[in-house]
């Protein structure tokens, strides 16, 4: 084999990827999302949605939301190195748990006239898409549910006059009675 | 007049700073005055308990806190101005945060109505340090100041120790608020570190350790960050199993050089010996050490039959690099006296006479061999010409990076913890001349020696400086070959011999330049008077610059070459041209 002249491991590995939700539990205090975020970027991971809001504001606790990608390896790291910030109650890997719900919503909005906007208006039923907003040339639909039944739902539209699409990142909560 | 006035915990910020300190215990801090930092430098004028070493640049602050932390397990401690001042830290702070080293750095900063405005020496300290540091805080209300500093010391002390920084406005700090001491509600409910190991995975790993047949312990700085009880603990497992034991270059000295259990240390200048009872032990017991990447060499073929089991503080650290079967999450002085227990009452000392037959054999390869001159001083022999003339004296050994780094892990025998203070994980040239004057502010009486290359003494020369003002009597021990020599080892051996800017041209004359800070200066050109001159440098008490001339294009083996196993190693005597150039076949890459 010819390795290239250097004392540095050059060779990567090429496990699969596979795709996790991750729900972190943090201190809402000043920086704590730019920490969050500098370990993706500092290390090189994957953030392919994140959601962050404050969830119990007596306690200051925020609960962020990442979809990540990597090989196991790198995904373990993920949650190792989440869970020694100082700031961070817990990480819970919600695609591990497999008894979660992952949700998002998306604002679609749709130009057209004659019979693409009846058609977008009848897909959108069929997707419980809610028209929260229109005009006689355009409508902004108001979808929720996971992540392929949004991107199916954005690629019906395309054809039919779609203008622009805002995503909230998906929101992740385990099943059954228990808190994370 | 209100009765606050008359509250002793109602102080200034400045004054909360200072206090704090003197109840953690601090007796010393490095630091470096300015602007931002000014309503402190006026506390520290007005006490005594906390005495405060004036360094020449940042840079030089961080690195001796972090050789005063190194070698007595105490927190150092950093003041330094905003701006430059917090950006000069930024070196030291990543050094200490590879080395797991507990640091407290305190910063100036812009008072808080300017912050965001691109005031004069601002900077966002906290936005830059947030990834070198284990945690970092911007305090904007003097009322919080006491429950940060509180967190601060306790954060970058506990768990796997790092470097942590207070980021203070100088309006926090002339403010007046109340003080407390330190409780236990100051830290974050989040941060809990885990000490206890899981008694069912020691179970397992003692089970896995009773029955090897080729066995090794490989262990690593977090055994020293542990405290005196872990070296003890190690120790006995080491006597108690029989077992060899080979370190990493931030271990050296839990297990002591002259032990007949030592295999001297492992990884990429590591010794033949560690490096193959890696490859091809059957159980694996790291003790806080971390598979870094010059330890494993090639990751794939790293010591491929073996069963591993991996102590550590922090969780991240398992499975980073190399899968292991038994990991046990905890603090590594803890976990290895339930091993301890556990093996002592169940397991008997396992029979492995053949494996240290196979240990010998490789031993007597004699990896670290040299060939001695009579007309140039060798630098492996500088370096064992040092260690014999400071033998059985209370010796701390500081380095800077590269080839004589290595020399010195290799040929210079540590029996103790908390004496080899070294940039491990950073690889920061110019860490030792700082560290030096740390280890000997922290050890007035001790004898302290920087071991040093030509190259890398000049990135923070200027400490020189400090080390005259506070009568700190360091010796500096060059290694000076006129080369950057690891820089020009690379390329000697990875680049064709295109010696690209390795050579170092217009070297200052050092006695001179050591007279010139007020040190002593001395040079040696011979072999035949380097024991004379070493035993000069060590009765000076003052500070030296010793210029060791030695043989110029001398290299650093043995070597585990490119992407290479550790059975793969390039040994000394085979270093000639020809297997070197097909050691390290291929074509060029970037490091």
């Amino acid at each position: 084999m010819n390795q290239p002249a250097s004392a540095y491991f050059i060779e990567e590995r090429h496990d699969p990827n596979e795709t996790h939700t991750l729900s972190v539990l943090v201190q809402n205090e000043p920086g704590v999302l730019a920490r969050v975020i500098g370990l993706f970027s500092g290390r090189g991971y994957n953030i392919e949605s994140l959601t962050v809001s404050e969830t119990e504001a007596q306690k200051h606790l925020s609960r962020i939301t990442i979809v990540t990608t990597g090989t196991p390896m790198v995904i373990e790291q993920i949650k190792h190195q989440l869970d020694r910030m100082i700031p961070v109650y817990r990480v819970v890997d919600m695609t591990q748990t497999k008894r979660s719900i992952e949700r998002e919503l998306a604002m679609v909005k749709v130009r057209g006239q004659g019979e693409h906007r009846v058609e977008a208006l009848r897909l959108a039923d069929a997707f419980r898409a809610r028209v929260i907003d229109a005009t006689t040339e355009s409508f902004v639909f108001e979808i929720t549910g996971n992540t392929d039944k949004i991107n199916q739902f954005i690629d019906l539209m395309r054809p039919l006059g779609l203008v622009e699409v805002s995503r909230t990142g998906v929101a992740a909560i385990g099943r059954g009675p228990e808190g994370m | 007049m209100s009765d606050k006035s008359h509250d002793p915990n109602q102080m200034t910020g400045a004054a909360m700073i200072v206090r704090a300190l003197i109840d953690h215990g601090v007796t010393d801090i490095f630091g470096y005055p300015g602007g931002a930092v000014l309503p402190i430098y006026d506390e520290i004028f007005q006490q005594s308990e906390v005495q405060h070493i004036l360094v020449r640049h940042e840079q030089g602050a961080g690195h001796a806190a972090e050789g005063y932390a190194r070698s007595t397990g105490k927190p150092g401690v950093a003041l330094v101005t905003s701006g430059p001042g917090a950006t000069n830290m930024v070196t030291p702070l990543t050094d200490a945060l590879m080395d797991s080293i507990p640091l407290v750095c305190i910063s100036g900063q812009v008072p808080t109505h300017l912050i965001g405005n691109d005031a004069f020496q601002e900077c966002d300290t906290v936005g830059i340090t947030r990834p070198c540091t284990k945690h970092n805080w911007l305090v904007r209300d003097v009322n919080d100041l006491a429950k940060v500093l509180h967190e601060a010391f306790y954060v970058a002390t506990t768990g796997r120790p790092g470097p942590v920084l207070v980021d203070v406005p100088k309006d926090v700090q002339f403010a007046t608020g109340t003080y407390h001491p330190p409780r236990k509600s100051d830290v974050h409910r989040s941060y809990a570190p885990r000490v206890k190991g899981d008694a069912t995975q020691i179970r397992k790993a003692v089970s896995l350790l009773a029955n090897a047949k080729r066995p090794v312990i490989y262990s690593g700085g977090g055994v020293i960050n542990s405290g005196p009880e872990a070296t003890k603990l190690l120790r006995e497992l080491v006597e108690v199993t029989g077992f060899p034991i080979t370190s990493t270059l931030m271990g050296l000295g839990a297990y002591p050089a002259s032990g007949k259990n030592w295999l001297g240390m492992l990884g990429m200048h590591g010794t033949y010996e560690a490096n193959m009872t890696m490859h091809d032990c059957d159980v694996m017991l790291c003790v806080g050490a971390r598979f870094d990447d010059r330890i494993t060499g090639r990751v794939d073929a790293f010591s491929p039959g073996s069963k591993k089991i991996h102590i550590d503080i922090d969780p991240s650290s398992i499975n980073k690099n190399i899968r292991v079967d038994v990991p046990i999450i905890g603090d590594c002085g803890n976990i290895l006296g339930d091993i301890l227990q556990v093996f002592k009452a169940e397991a008997k000392k396992p029979d492995i006479k053949a494996w240290w037959q196979q240990i010998a054999q490789w031993r007597a390869r004699n990896s670290l061999y040299y060939k001695k001159s009579n007309d140039v001083i060798l630098p492996q022999h500088a370096i064992q010409s040092l260690f014999e003339a400071t033998r059985g004296r209370d010796t701390y050994i500081t380095t800077e990076v590269g080839q004589h780094q290595m020399w010195a892990a290799q040929f210079f025998g540590f029996e103790e913890p908390h004496r080899w203070m070294t940039s491990g994980g950073l690889g920061t040239m110019g860490y030792g001349l700082p560290a030096a004057v740390g280890v000997q502010v922290a050890h007035p009486d001790s004898l302290v020696i920087d071991i040093a290359g030509d190259a890398s003494v000049q990135m923070t020369i200027q400490e020189m400086s400090t080390a005259v003002q506070y009568e700190l009597p360091i010796k500096i021990f060059i290694l000076n070959n006129q080369y950057m020599g690891m820089v020009r080892q690379w390329q000697q051996l990875l680049h064709g011999n295109r010696l690209s800017h390795s050579y170092s041209e217009a070297l200052p004359d050092f006695v001179k330049l050591a007279e010139a800070y007020g040190g002593v200066g001395l040079q040696v050109h011979k072999p035949s008077d380097l024991d004379g001159a070493i035993q000069e440098m060590i009765s000076v008490k003052r500070p030296v610059l010793f210029d060791c001339r030695v043989a110029a294009l001398e290299n650093c083996f043995p070597m585990i070459p490119s992407g290479k196993a550790h059975n793969e190693m390039l040994l000394p005597e085979q270093a000639n041209d020809e297997a070197t150039a097909k050691a390290f076949a291929g074509g060029k890459a970037l490091v």
